[in-house]
């Protein structure tokens, strides 16, 4: 066992160096120069909460009435923020340390995962904020669901990662992938239940097609997650997921396998592909 | 004693092989034209085109590096050398054969990989140690060294992009030569620098050639960081290894490549020629060889005596060249210049050199024929034939009164004290 734990060290302990400066540098680079640095990571999320939360919530009138409303609008767009970094950031990674791939030989998918790892840093911060606010808000009751949380996000992780590494890939030898993925993350944004509630969907489209809407919805990991990570900190009540939509588990685990098929997905094209980075940029 | 000359290069056939370059291939794909939109891919896929075009860059490389060796690989601009040496570190896979590696090789392909201008030099430093594989603390350890080296003590904190370009190379530089790995790669970087700095990186590199525990693979194109540093070289010339072995002979080879005519064809032709021939000789000079008289372990207080055979029969003016080159550290301590031959034909010239005020070493004296330049060559005479390895003459001057450092001996100052405190007064 000792053994095993050596020789893991020692494989993964350049991968590990590499990973940490990495990560350092591009923390420090982030807000190199603005006025306010680090602080932006918190404040950025919390103006787009603030137009979002008078755009939906006051003027359009989207909620599902419950007070929690505006802290689930929070948390969604925080959660859906590192989605949409972590995947862009991912993206651009293997492209845009093209000067390094081509002059040391590393694991290149560090340079992947330090992207979304920034991302992770980011949302780490978000979360506190969240936090802060549910506890001064007096309307969140805590259960022991919240044990449940690191599950969550290290499935929201993996599923950041998985879709990094085969966009990392793809942007190697087509550059058009930033554009497309661009507008898929726009409609991407829309079909999860971030700034509108899921019941919403039921109540505008009737009781025939509003379940199977809902449903179908909740089958995307993304919304999945991001619905089960409200009801694990916040509404267990109000909430709906894949688990109470869905009678039958082996429904409610399709969005999971689904993540687990993308990261696998993501690792093997990578995985081929890495070799031929250094040459193709 | 005879028996120590050769004894340098049979060390390191002994030592163990630490690199071995096993019949490596490698091309590119090239596209012709700019076939990366659509538009012309959809061109291309009608009209028939591939669009690309393959570029063998290596054809079937194999050489073996072996511990301490101190490896050389020239080349011209586009032979190939900077596609081996990414295989060799890595970044590269080789499409056939294989690159076997015997402990940590740390390859600088450039200076300052990851060197990012936003960040302090301390960062860079840091960033750019962790991408060689070096940890936090193992940097930490070698920092002072490093900051000591670059002789930039009051710029660390100071934002890379604020630094001069030639602070920024010595950085560089410092953190490439302070990395303790076994097999050190550099490609082209000798170059850098101040003239106070080339000499500690030129310290740095003597050094390093006495550990016996450290090899390193140089690419170049510069014949006299060879002729220095290298015990062992390679020439490479599209995509093939054309000569290997002793260093002084790669050189030289290296010389004539560049000095032939450009059009390919009577290159290719002369080449076929030559290679009936010893390296450095041709049909023009069969014969050129240093014969030495005197004993190969002289104790300097003879001059040193020596038959330089030739062969030659072109009726035109034609000279030679002799050069003693030392071995250990480096130099040339005589060079004749080109000295003019009247006899055609096959004879000999007796040569001597004074060995009085030198130290203990081992030199090696080689020789060259030259003719009239060609119209476009800048040079004074132009080479035509070399002694290789076999025909060059290698001695080592062995004497208890002879001390090993520098080149000369201390007999060859002479001190007289300047005055007394007497006269100092009275001034």
């Amino acid at each position: 066992m000792n053994t095993m734990i050596a020789n893991l060290r020692k494989r993964y302990h350049y991968s590990w160096v590499v990973l940490k400066e990495l990560v350092k540098t591009d923390f420090q680079l982030r807000y190199q120069g603005s006025f306010l640095g680090i602080a932006w990571s918190v404040l950025k999320p919390l103006m787009l909460f603030c137009v979002m939360y008078v755009v939906f919530v006051r003027f359009l009138k989207f909620s599902d009435g419950t007070p929690t409303f505006p802290l689930v609008l929070l948390l969604g767009i925080s959660l859906w923020n590192f989605f949409a970094e972590a995947t862009s950031m991912g993206l651009s990674a293997i492209t845009g340390r093209g000067d390094l791939l081509r002059k040391v030989d590393f694991p290149r998918y560090i340079v992947v995962v330090s992207a979304t790892i920034g991302a992770l840093i980011s949302l780490a911060i978000n979360m506190c904020v969240v936090v802060i606010f549910c506890i001064f808000s007096g309307v969140v009751h805590f259960t022991w669901r919240v044990f449940l949380l690191p599950l969550n996000f290290v499935e929201y992780y993996l599923l950041a990662l998985g879709v990094a590494l085969l966009l990392a890939t793809l942007n190697v030898y087509f550059r058009d992938i930033q554009h497309i993925w661009e507008v898929v993350m726009q409609a991407l944004f829309y079909a999860t239940p971030i700034i509108y509630p899921l019941s919403m969907v039921t109540g505008q489209l009737g009781q025939h097609y509003g379940p199977i809407i809902t449903k179908a919805m909740l089958l995307n990991p993304a919304a999945q997650i991001i619905q089960d990570i409200r009801h694990n900190l916040i509404a267990p009540d109000t909430t709906q997921t894949v688990w109470t939509e869905f009678n039958h588990v082996g429904y409610a685990l399709i969005p999971i396998a689904l993540t687990l098929a993308i990261l696998t997905w993501g690792i093997s094209v990578f995985r081929k592909h890495s070799r031929k980075f250094a040459e193709v940029l | 004693m005879a028996s120590n000359i050769v004894k340098d290069s049979q060390q390191s056939e002994q030592s163990p092989v630490v690199l071995s370059v096993q019949h490596v291939s490698k091309s590119f794909k090239l596209p012709t034209e700019q076939a990366t939109g659509l538009k012309q891919a959809v061109i291309n896929w009608t009209k028939g085109i591939k669009g690309y075009k393959v570029q063998h860059v290596l054809h079937d490389i194999s050489f073996d590096v072996h511990q301490g060796d101190f490896f050389g690989i020239v080349g011209r601009n586009g032979s190939g050398k900077s596609t081996l040496l990414k295989i060799i570190s890595g970044i590269y896979t080789p499409e056939s054969g294989h690159v076997d590696v015997r402990g940590t090789l740390v390859p600088f392909i450039e200076l300052g990989v990851g060197f990012n201008p936003e960040l302090t030099g301390r960062e860079n430093v840091y960033l750019n140690g962790a991408l060689l594989g070096f940890s936090h603390d193992e940097i930490d350890a070698m920092y002072d060294d490093i900051v000591e080296f670059a002789e930039l003590e009051d710029f660390m904190d100071q934002k890379l992009k604020n630094y001069s370009s030639g602070m920024q190379v010595r950085l560089a530089f410092s953190v490439a030569i302070k990395a303790q790995g076994d097999i050190l790669v550099l490609d082209e970087v000798l170059a850098v620098g101040d003239e106070a700095f080339q000499r500690k990186c030129d310290n740095f590199f003597t050094e390093i050639k006495k550990n016996p525990k450290k090899t390193v693979i140089l690419v170049t194109h510069s014949m006299e960081s060879v002729k220095k540093y290298c015990n062992k070289a390679i020439l490479i010339k599209d995509g093939n290894i054309v000569a290997s072995g002793d260093k002084n002979d790669v050189a030289d080879r290296y010389t004539l490549e560049n000095l032939k005519p450009t059009e390919k064809h009577a290159e290719k032709e002369k080449d076929k020629r030559t290679e009936e021939y010893p390296v450095g000789l041709s049909k023009r000079v069969p014969v050129l060889r240093v014969h030495p008289v005197s004993s190969l372990t002289p104790d300097g207080t003879e001059p040193f005596v020596f038959d330089l055979e030739y062969e030659f029969n072109e009726r035109i003016p034609f000279y030679f060249a002799v050069s003693l080159l030392d071995i250990k550290r480096g130099g040339i301590p005589v060079d004749s210049g080109s000295i003019p031959l009247k006899e055609t034909g096959h004879h000999s010239v007796r040569c001597s050199i004074p060995l009085e005020m030198f130290n203990n070493g081992q030199f090696k004296i080689i020789a060259s024929l030259r003719i009239d330049p060609s119209a476009e060559s800048s040079e004074e005479t132009e080479m035509i034939a070399y002694t290789n390895e076999e025909n060059s003459c290698l001695f080592a001057l062995r004497n208890k009164r002879n001390k090993d450092y520098a080149l000369l001996s201390d007999r060859a100052i002479t001190m007289r004290l300047l005055g007394t405190d007497e006269d100092h007064n009275n001034s």
